[in-house]
């Protein structure tokens, strides 16, 4: 496993960093550039990456390598490159708690429980699977019902197989991914249903892990009942009406002994909550600044921990900036705090960060909640960006420049996204 | 006259998803590409209809490491059309590690002249 | 709040431990001896009493018995005790007010309630009184809380108070402004059923008391003086049978030939909610009963989540434990009605499980016309708060029907406790995993469940999943399972060496994973 034991544990850190996958990771390097000094990354996992190991597809850094990496190969870059720059990396140890003076109880195997001082906190806990509680899908609670991500683990990092036929419900990625994976190890997948009218991936695995393999894909349908007492037997799938309920006696049982659930991705605020930081219901992560601050004073977030992101490449983006600003925050310096306020307007669901500054470029994520081609989006009235199309599933990203804030006084703007005239 | 030889295609190249359609004549040459947005489209329409390729990503089986499997992938694509058999022939592999990124585990992967690297490094 | 004067700092140069690789060899020799006492002489000897049925009432009987020198075996047809419908009950311990004392669960629910700060005392399980309040909408409801306060205080149930609206504003915030008043009652309280069912049968079995599991009874044979109770590998033979079978108790009384009751079950869905609805709700909400059921209840579990059901539908079918729209429909818009900040939204997980019910809708406790078969069937609420009474209820029809009942004076009422490493304070949990550091390792995320307790668990009787979960609670926060599943499946295949495609959730056929099918190997070659 690519890990070095620290040879030194501080008490004192300029910048820890809670999670070290690649929104971890990139943070950490940032505070390094920086100029941070000790800087340390904590993983729960023996070995820090993140979900990226288990991630085996390519698809990942064509924006920040310009070249299309497997999750490994990502992973295991950015992790060299901590490494390589003295960055501490803690493994098989939980932060279980932060204080509001930022100090840190860990929790490892090797060591017990220790605490840590930090000047900067990066939160970079990324995400959980959305559970069938979640949707509550009627039926019994046989063995074989695992979100797709579960499955993902146990076939790519332990050479285990879910079952011998497969139901995934949910067009995600994730979902697609899995259909594609369970193909080539010879396990048949019977179909892939989603219960919105569109499917929620991208093209390219629409074709690659599905069409590639004539797995059909329902749309506009869910799983109805689960059936089985120790270990699934069978589901019902139905078409849903405008109310995404199955619509009765329309149904049909599929054989199965695993059930699959890809239906979305959940930031892991656990820490978030017990530090009583500002959230946004939307994302169900952080309030963040500009320079991906919370609301509390010298703890930063990245990742998929302040929304849930489709690119690795932006969560590294974003954690980046993160982390250089954990660093400058350790001397005690900030960029000029924001004066304007963005709310997700039209067809918007939300933005980040939350608030920006006139004095510099930022780069805004947003999510819109339809689908819409041949629109516009509108930065308030300072800005205005064509677009061939938006989905909901692929997140968009808009570089505001100070320039386009020069004659803007207001202390709020609205981003929206709307149809072309 | 025969009827036209159309297939339909899925475009890949951005989320547009545009509907491809490519027709040919009976010497299977091709006439058309329509219902593209961009010259990739097209050109991604050609490839699919006359050879279509992919990456194939995997694990395969590794002894002497800290983990049971390694993830490896073709270092470049290979036939659509022999891609089960790439992984049939992987599914029978065992490698010993240590290994390192990048190392070749399997060259010439059943007969497509294309090696399957690992893509991380394990010991 | 931290206090970080209680938790060490790291030192400068680390040593790195590895108590895993000492430890190993010891937990090999402690995993060895466990699967040989289950394969020894266990079955083989005449028994004083048998009891058919793991559930809580059989695990509660169990223990009582353990107090007095005979021997006893128990007998549970699933994997593990408490998996049948007692690890679905509401795990509730009724105030007494409710149930009519001309009932026999009248009579027992308040003698049964006195009985359980004192049992988890010595069983480690939690237990709180956090009361219950019985709400009504309008004057007409009204009139009947103040029937069951009379009912109450006749039986000198004590603390019984009706509250107007302002206290409940203030008390329960949360609760709907329509409430016009409500009935507390200070003496109910919470516990996890499943705990109580772990608690009480390692105590019976500390005391002597054998335990069998993955024993459905077949058939029941009388001879001389006793009987013979069949099972899959081999047939007991025993002078007493109790049946506590639970769902099955009429099959059971009907191969011992007094099969005269009918089981009918019923069936009731619940609904987990997300820990960030914690502390919204502090009492148990009912609404006023009906002749068949308690209502639909909103129920702050010992671990401090939202729980909101049960339903209460006949099925006929005693396997049907489906949960399903309609239930959820009718729960959550009950529920509404009484906390309207409560949703679907909410809900992590849900479950159902089948009440034993009887046609008179009372216990049936009490020998039968077949000599030395004992009844005690179509428990149902309040079954689990009067377990203690029916337990040693139990033990005196024994003595009355001939049984000589001496008391043991080695009798030792406690085990040791399960660590719940999570609620410990930050000293004792620092001095723990000084000690092992096996505490230290995180196994489940969402409830902080550390290596050290799983482990534990394992070697106290959990050989599966659930058998987990129940005991330390890995596996049923936010994530259900995606983060410490493959954990706990290490760990198991570990410390018990099973395969891992050997695993089960719980028990029966439901396996998790399966080998992969690779055929011959080759070696790779490497440029």
């Amino acid at each position: 496993m690519i890990t070095r034991r620290p040879s030194q544990i501080h008490s004192v850190y300029d910048v820890v960093v809670a999670g070290g996958g690649p929104a971890g990771l990139a943070a950490a390097l940032g505070a390094r550039e920086q100029g941070a000094e000790r800087i340390l990354v904590v993983d729960r996992e023996p070995e820090a990456g993140g979900i990226l190991w288990q991630c085996i597809h390519a698809g990942f850094g064509l924006h920040h390598f310009k070249e299309e990496l497997t999750g490994p190969e990502y992973a295991q870059r950015y992790l060299e490159q901590v490494l390589e720059n003295e960055i501490d990396v803690l493994t098989d140890t939980f932060v279980a708690d932060i204080s509001r003076d930022r100090r840190l109880k860990l929790m490892s195997g090797g060591d017990g429980i220790k605490a840590i001082a930090a000047r900067s906190v990066v939160l970079g806990m990324g995400a959980r699977e959305r559970t069938r509680g979640a949707i509550r899908i009627p039926g019994t609670r046989p063995a074989g019902v695992m979100t797709a991500g579960l499955a993902q683990k146990m076939v790519n990092m332990h050479g285990y197989l879910p079952g011998k036929r497969v139901v995934i419900l949910g067009s995600g990625d994730i979902g697609l991914i899995m259909a594609r994976r369970l193909t080539l190890e010879g396990i048949e997948v019977a179909g892939v249903f989603e219960i919105m009218p569109h499917a929620n991936g991208l093209s390219r695995n629409i074709v690659q892990c599905l069409h590639d393999f004539d797995i059909p894909l329902y749309l506009s349908h869910t799983v109805a009942e689960i059936h089985g007492r120790d270990r699934v037997e069978k589901v019902t799938v139905a078409p849903v009406d405008e109310k995404m309920r199955p619509i009765p006696g329309k149904g049909w049982d599929i054989e199965c002994d695993t059930l699959l659930l890809s239906i979305g991705l959940i930031p892991e605020n656990e820490l978030s909550r017990q530090l009583n930081l500002r959230m946004d219901p939307v994302t169900s992560g952080p309030i963040v600044t500009s320079t991906m601050e919370t609301s509390m004073d010298g703890v930063f977030a990245g990742g998929n921990v302040v929304h849930i992101h489709d690119l690795v490449d932006f969560v590294s983006q974003e954690s980046l900036l993160a982390g250089r600003s954990a660093g400058l925050a350790v001397t005690g310096q900030r960029p000029p705090a924001d004066n304007i306020r963005l709310s997700p307007g039209e067809n918007v669901a939300y933005c980040v960060p939350h608030t920006i500054s006139t004095d510099r470029p930022h780069t805004v994520y947003f999510r819109v909640r339809k689908p819409l081609e041949k629109c516009s989006i509108r930065f308030g009235d300072v800005l205005e960006k064509k677009l061939g199309y938006v989905f909901p599933a692929e997140m968009v990203t808009l570089k505001v420049q100070p320039k386009f804030l020069a004659n803007f006084h207001g202390d709020a703007l609205s981003v929206d996204v709307v149809p072309r005239d | 006259m025969s009827e036209p030889n159309i297939s339909h295609y899925l475009c890949i190249g951005c989320p547009l998803g545009c509907r491809l359609e490519v027709e040919e004549d009976d010497s299977h040459d091709i006439v058309e590409v329509r219902g593209w947005s961009c010259k990739k489209g097209e050109r991604y329409g050609r490839e699919e209809h006359t050879d279509p390729r992919r990456m194939v990503s995997t694990t395969v089986r590794i002894e002497g490491a800290a983990l049971a499997r390694l993830p490896v992938k073709t270092a470049d694509s290979v036939p659509k059309g022999e891609v089960q058999a790439v992984c049939e022939a992987l599914r029978r592999l065992s490698v010993e590690g240590p290994v390192k990124m990048g190392d070749v585990v399997a060259a010439d992967v059943a007969g497509t002249g294309v090696d399957v690297v690992a893509t991380r490094s394990l010991g | 709040m931290l206090d970080f004067a209680h938790i060490p700092v790291f030192e400068s140069v680390l040593p790195f431990p590895n108590p895993a690789g000492a430890m190993q060899e010891k937990r090999q020799r402690q995993s060895e001896a466990n699967k040989n006492q289950e394969r020894s002489g266990i079955g083989r000897m005449t028994y004083d009493v048998t009891i058919i049925g793991g559930g809580v009432i059989g695990c509660a009987i169990a223990r009582e018995l353990a107090r007095y020198r005979l021997k006893t075996v128990l007998l549970e047809k699933q994997c593990e005790v408490g998996f049948g419908t007692s690890k679905s009950n509401s795990g509730i311990i009724h105030a007494g007010h409710h149930s009519d004392t001309r009932t026999l669960k009248g009579r027992l629910e308040w003698e049964g309630n006195q009985r359980w700060d004192a049992l988890c005392e010595q069983l480690g399980f939690g237990f709180e009184r956090i009361g219950e309040l019985t709400i009504a909408f309008t004057e007409e409801q009204r009139a009947k809380l103040e029937a069951l306060l009379i009912q109450g205080r006749e039986r000198n149930i004590p603390g019984l108070e009706i509250w107007e609206p302002d206290r409940i504003r203030i008390e329960e915030p949360a609760l709907t402004g329509e409430i016009i008043a409500a009935l507390h009652a200070p003496t109910a309280g919470v516990i996890n059923p499943y705990e109580a069912c772990f608690g009480l049968i390692e105590s019976a079995r500390a005391n002597g008391v054998e335990v069998i599991v993955d024993f459905p009874v077949s058939g029941l044979k009388k001879r001389d003086e006793g009987w013979i109770v069949v099972g899959p590998d081999r047939e007991i033979k025993t002078r007493f049978v109790i049946n506590a079978a639970g769902l099955y108790a009429d099959r059971i009384a009907e191969m011992a030939g007094v099969g005269d009751f009918e089981i009918r079950p019923r069936k009731g869905e619940e609904y987990l909610l997300d820990k960030r609805l914690r502390g919204m709700v502090k009492k148990l909400i009912f609404p006023l009963p009906t002749p068949t059921s308690k209502g639909i209840l909103v129920i702050p579990t010992f671990d401090g989540t939202l729980m909101v059901g049960p339903t209460a539908h006949l099925t006929p079918d005693r396997e049907n434990i489906t949960t399903t729209a309609e239930g959820s429909d009718e729960v959550f818009e009950s529920v509404r009605r009484i906390v309207p900040g409560i949703s679907e939204r909410d809900c992590i997980a849900e479950f159902a499980g089948l009440r034993a019910s009887v046609e008179g809708e009372d216990f049936i406790i009490g020998p039968t016309a077949a000599k030395g078969f004992i009844n005690v069937a179509g428990i149902q609420s309040p079954g689990l708060t009067a377990a203690p009474a029916i337990a040693e209820r139990v033990a005196d029809i024994l003595a009355d029907e001939g049984l000589g009942m001496d008391l043991r004076d080695d009798f030792d009422g406690g085990i040791p406790l399960p660590v719940r490493f999570a609620s410990l304070p930050l000293e004792e949990q620092v001095r723990l995993a000084e000690e092992d550091p096996r505490y230290a390792r995180i196994v489940c995320r969402c409830e902080h469940v550390s290596e050290r307790e799983t482990v534990d668990a394992i070697h106290r009787g959990a050989h599966t999943l659930d058998g987990i979960k129940f005991r330390t609670r890995a596996g049923m926060g936010r994530c259900q399972g995606g983060f410490c599943t493959w954990r706990c499946m290490e760990l198991l295949a570990r410390e018990r060496g099973m395969k891992l495609a050997e695993i089960t959730k719980r028990g029966g056929g439901s396996w998790i994973v399966r080998e992969r099918e690779d055929g011959e190997r080759e070696e790779g070659s490497r440029a």
